[in-house]
């Protein structure tokens, strides 16, 4: 449009400018804190320039949270959540969308009702589980009386147990048990003409052809938007690997980072180590940043995707 | 209603099966297992639970700990939802208007979302912390002004700017989202009707924006329950003297530090209905008001 | 009222030029229709004379005053946009007073005006409703009260029957012309439908890949087309082309196969030896037994149209059709004979599209 608003455009700079400034001046002091020695971090007046010790900052906070380790660790992780939700959904979505039985809606419901539950709400039940998977099954098998019955006419007890703490299955399997991929696809794939499903019935494709043939490659950018939020939303989570994991070879980078700073306490304490904490926190910002940064059209469209 | 199905039912059993199994072991069996609990009270010397009814929530709603965790998490709930919203809104409303550097102005705002809420928990506990640089600064201009170690106002001031953050980022996606899906024409429209920009913004982009307005807030609401865990662990640990203790945390430490499974348990379901109270009314409401068309 | 002078306007993005150059003006009271395809630059000249897109360079001025500058509101138009851009969270009378209330108008004031208005195109029961609920029509209807009530000098539309289904928009043409006639403001209607440009305007103006082919009335258009393009864009069914060369000593145009097709003896004279294209429309064609007509064609199928029908023929590689009540007895694969109607046959030079004319001036465009 031809307007001119030279007042109205100067201000909304200022304005985009200050909210940017807002929201990265922290991430700034981070790295700045991150390059100075722990001497010049806790100097007053505080330094704002860049100092020359990030390199050696890092290092020692990688030595020192084992953030190698941690890295390959939540890496696998990430990896884990991302393919286990996007496989998950896409078939479960499937299944839900291309068929029709009158369990349809009740499944469709039951897997929604977990959008509503997110886990840090039910961390306690959910780490009993965790300490022992079959737990359920268990209690279903006793419950309709099969484990007595099974007792009483062979003298076997069944007791099935299967512990996934400090397990990779037990780190990935209650991350991907909520429903936002499902929703997604659901979404998507109601949004495919039928004439595809009835020329590919024409064509003799059933429905595991029609998915893999069709559905999949149709569906490549709302893959890539899933995989990208769950690979972040993985990296960053912090409760649950605190509960489930006491061995540290299977800590992951999160929990970690809390590590290298001492807890919060009123008595006032040792003075953290802040240049190592904050050159962790540059670490364990990384990853999830590029993938966000580059990959951002796609995260965007699955951020609105699955929660709209 | 699709008319063209697939006509084998047991492929769709086997696709929905895994997901379902999942879905049934870790969210339908832990919650039902909280509200055995919830119920319940495990023997001291081991032998099962006994059924005590509401004797748990009883205890817990008298406990005045329990209600000031709650005012807690309201207070952080408000502040931050309102901190958050409020600037997304001003930022996204304003790049909209796609001047130059928008490309720029719309990754520098989105990237933060990225980050883990513990590394902003411990960003901004640095920031903050009144033994280094910045604030040490500040409290040498204004003698004892600045100490979250001690004030809980303070501590609770700083919990609030750091949840906030890291909101900002999100709720701005969705609202740039939002003003983007309002026609063209009818910005034009409104300038050929003589509204300039500003009138523009109050009488046609806002009011078109309101549904997502709504969805984001209530979001917002619904996170701060449950997304605050990680910044409050690395902050404040609940302190001091529980000035942060938030619902969930309240739960992780009577649960994980205290071993009280029934109280825990509890506190967990009280959590949950509030939560999908709180689902419920968003998609009420947003039911009632989005469909202009 | 007001007239329009469209002055050497060019309009580019980026590097790429869609506008080139485009002069054209528009007298006051004047209902102009700027008709073309996808692409051809109307909407950007329609949008640069509302002040929705900037000019590159050139200028527009409406009643004397050059609005190169001047923002879309002050420069007394009123648009009619193709979706109708109906605020959707206001009633029809919120969204037709709305630029009335930017303007200030006190709240009585207002409400009679949008009364009045509603009342003139039959919105007077749906004050209360929101778009949303309104049929096609009835949303164009409301756009147009919006455009009416602020009693613009120019009145731009913007392909506004598009999405209406082909009875409501014959329709909504009259109701347009109707209300134009009524109100007396100058009025530019942009369209690709050929059928609705000749109906509706005083002047047609035709554009092609942004720069404008002619510019006349409908029946000018129709019966004088200054270019192979605006012959074969107007007009329904579309005109024939067959190609031939002038021959000055024979007094025609010489088809490949040698028949002759006369032509006024000063045009042959003139342009003597020029490769052409022959513009021959359907309904300026006879069909006659083979050999009787003034070159031979051969049959192909016919399409059946209620009131006359549509033979279609080959000649040479070409196809030809010809529009006839007539029922002559006709065999696929046999030729028949093609009868012309004296002073139907269109000449334009094979070269560069453009109308021959007699004196061996290539007529480029009028301007009225």
């Amino acid at each position: 449009m031809i307007e001119r608003t030279p007042l109205l455009n100067i201000a909304t700079h200022l304005i985009l400018a200050f909210g940017l400034i807002m929201l990265l001046l922290p991430m700034y002091l981070v790295v700045v804190a991150a390059s100075h020695s722990l001497q010049d971090v806790i100097s007053v007046p505080p330094n704002l320039l860049p100092g020359d010790q990030l390199w050696v900052n890092l290092q020692e906070a990688w030595a020192k949270g084992h953030l190698g380790q941690r890295f390959v660790t939540t890496f696998i992780v990430a990896i884990g959540v991302m393919t286990g939700k996007v496989v998950l959904s896409c078939i479960t979505a499937f299944g839900i969308v291309f068929f029709d039985h009158r369990l349809k809606m009740p499944i469709f419901w039951a897997i929604f009702i977990t959008l509503m539950l997110p886990l840090e709400v039910r961390i306690v039940p959910t780490y009993a589980v965790a300490a022992n998977a079959f737990l359920p099954f268990q209690t279903l098998l006793d419950l309709s009386g099969i484990t007595w019955l099974v007792n009483a006419a062979s003298g076997v007890q069944i007791k099935l147990e299967w512990n996934l703490l400090n397990s990779y299955a037990g780190l990935i399997m209650p991350l991907v048990a909520t429903a936002t991929g499902t929703f997604l696809y659901r979404q998507f794939f109601l949004t495919i003409p039928e004439e595809l499903v009835e020329a590919a019935k024409m064509d003799g494709a059933g429905p595991l052809r029609f998915l893999w043939d069709v559905l999949i490659p149709l569906s490549r950018t709302n893959i890539a938007a899933l995989a990208t939020i769950m690979f972040v939303y993985a990296w960053n989570q912090y409760l649950w690997p605190l509960l489930v994991v006491t061995d540290q070879s299977y800590a992951m980078i999160a929990v970690e980072l809390s590590r290298l700073v001492p807890k919060f306490s009123a008595t006032g304490g040792e003075v953290p180590k802040w240049h190592i904490a904050m050159a962790g926190t540059v670490i364990v910002m990384g990853p999830p940043i590029v993938v966000v940064v580059f990959m951002q059209r796609w995260f965007v469209r699955g951020l609105i995707n699955t929660d709209k | 209603m699709r008319r063209a199905y697939f006509k084998n039912n047991w492929v769709a059993a086997l696709m929905v099966a895994p997901q379902l199994i999942i879905v049934f072991t870790f969210f339908y069996f832990p919650t039902s297992q909280a509200l055995y609990w919830a119920f319940t009270l495990e023997q001291p010397w081991g032998g099962g639970n006994t059924w005590v009814g509401f004797d748990n929530f009883t205890a817990i709603l008298s406990d005045s700990l329990y209600w000031a965790s709650i005012w807690v998490s309201v207070v952080y709930a408000v502040g931050s939802t309102a901190l958050a919203v409020g600037m997304a809104l001003l930022l996204a409303i304003f790049a909209d208007r796609q001047l130059a550097g928008y490309k720029l102005y719309k990754i520098g705002l989105i990237w933060p979302y990225a980050i883990a809420a513990p590394a902003v928990g411990l960003a901004f506990r640095f920031i903050f912390t009144p033994g280094a640089g910045l604030m040490m600064f500040v409290n040498q201009m204004f003698p004892h002004l600045w100490n979250p170690v001690d004030n809980g106002n303070q501590a609770m001031a700083m919990v609030i700017i750091a949840g906030a953050w890291k909101q900002v980022a999100y709720n701005f996606i969705f609202f740039l989202a939002g003003l983007q899906s309002i026609p063209r024409a009818l910005i034009e429209a409104g300038a050929m009707d003589g509204a300039r920009v500003l009138r523009r913004m109050r009488d046609i982009q806002l009011p078109l924006l309101a549904p997502t307005f709504f969805f984001v807030l209530v979001i917002n609401i619904t996170d701060s329950f449950t997304d605050s865990f990680g910044i409050v662990d690395t902050m404040t640990a609940g302190g001091p003297s529980r000035a942060t203790n938030i619902m969930v945390y309240k739960i992780f430490n009577d649960g994980f530090q205290g071993l009280d499974y029934s109280g825990a348990a509890a506190q967990s379901i009280i959590l949950m209905i509030l939560v999908i109270a709180l689902t419920f009314v968003q998609f009420r409401y947003i039911e009632r008001k989005v469909h202009y068309t | 009222m007001a007239n329009i002078a469209i002055t050497d306007v060019r309009k580019s993005y980026a590097k790429t030029e869609v506008v080139h150059g485009v002069n054209l003006e528009i007298t006051s009271g004047e209902f102009v229709v700027i008709l073309g395809p996808s692409g051809c630059g109307k909407s950007t000249l329609l949008r640069m004379i509302a002040g929705l897109e900037s000019i590159t360079s050139g200028h527009i001025a409406i009643a004397g005053r050059v609005v190169n500058d001047l923002e879309p509101h002050e420069r007394g138009c009123a648009m009619v946009f193709q979706n109708y851009a109906l605020y959707p969270h206001m009633t029809v009378a919120e969204n037709i007073g709305y630029g009335l209330k930017v303007a200030g108008m006190a709240r009585a004031e207002r409400a009679a005006k949008v009364a009045a208005v509603a009342a003139s195109v039959g919105l007077t029961d749906y004050l209360d409703r929101r778009p949303g609920q309104l049929s096609g029509g009835q949303r164009q209807r409301v756009a147009m009260a919006r455009a009416i009530v602020r009693a613009p000098a120019v009145f731009l539309f913007d392909e506004p029957l598009s999405n209406l289904d082909a009875k409501l928009r014959v329709q909504m043409r009259h109701e347009i012309r109707r209300i134009h006639n009524h109100i007396g403001a100058t009025s530019v209607f942009v369209t690709h439908d050929q059928a609705e440009g000749m109906t509706l305007a005083d002047r047609l103006v035709v554009m092609n890949k942004g720069v404008i082919e002619q510019v006349g009335t409908p029946e000018q258009i129709y019966h004088h087309p200054a270019s192979v393009y605006v012959g074969g864009f107007i007009g329904s069914p579309a005109m024939n082309f067959l190609s031939g060369q002038v021959s000055a000593r024979a007094r025609a145009v010489v088809l490949a196969d040698g028949a002759l097709i006369d032509i006024s003896a000063p045009l042959a004279m003139a342009h003597d030896g020029v490769l052409t294209q022959i513009g021959l429309r359907p309904e300026a064609l006879g069909v006659v037994p083979a050999g009787k007509g003034t070159f031979d064609a051969v049959f192909d199928f016919a399409e059946e149209l209620g009131p006359a029908r549509l033979y279609h023929f080959q000649v040479e590689d070409l196809m030809l059709s010809v529009l006839s009540a007539d029922k002559p007895g006709l065999e696929k694969g046999k030729p028949a004979g093609i009868r012309i109607t004296p002073d139907a046959v269109h000449l334009f030079a094979a070269e560069t599209g453009k109308r021959l004319v007699a004196r061996g001036v290539m007529m480029e465009k009028e301007l009225a």
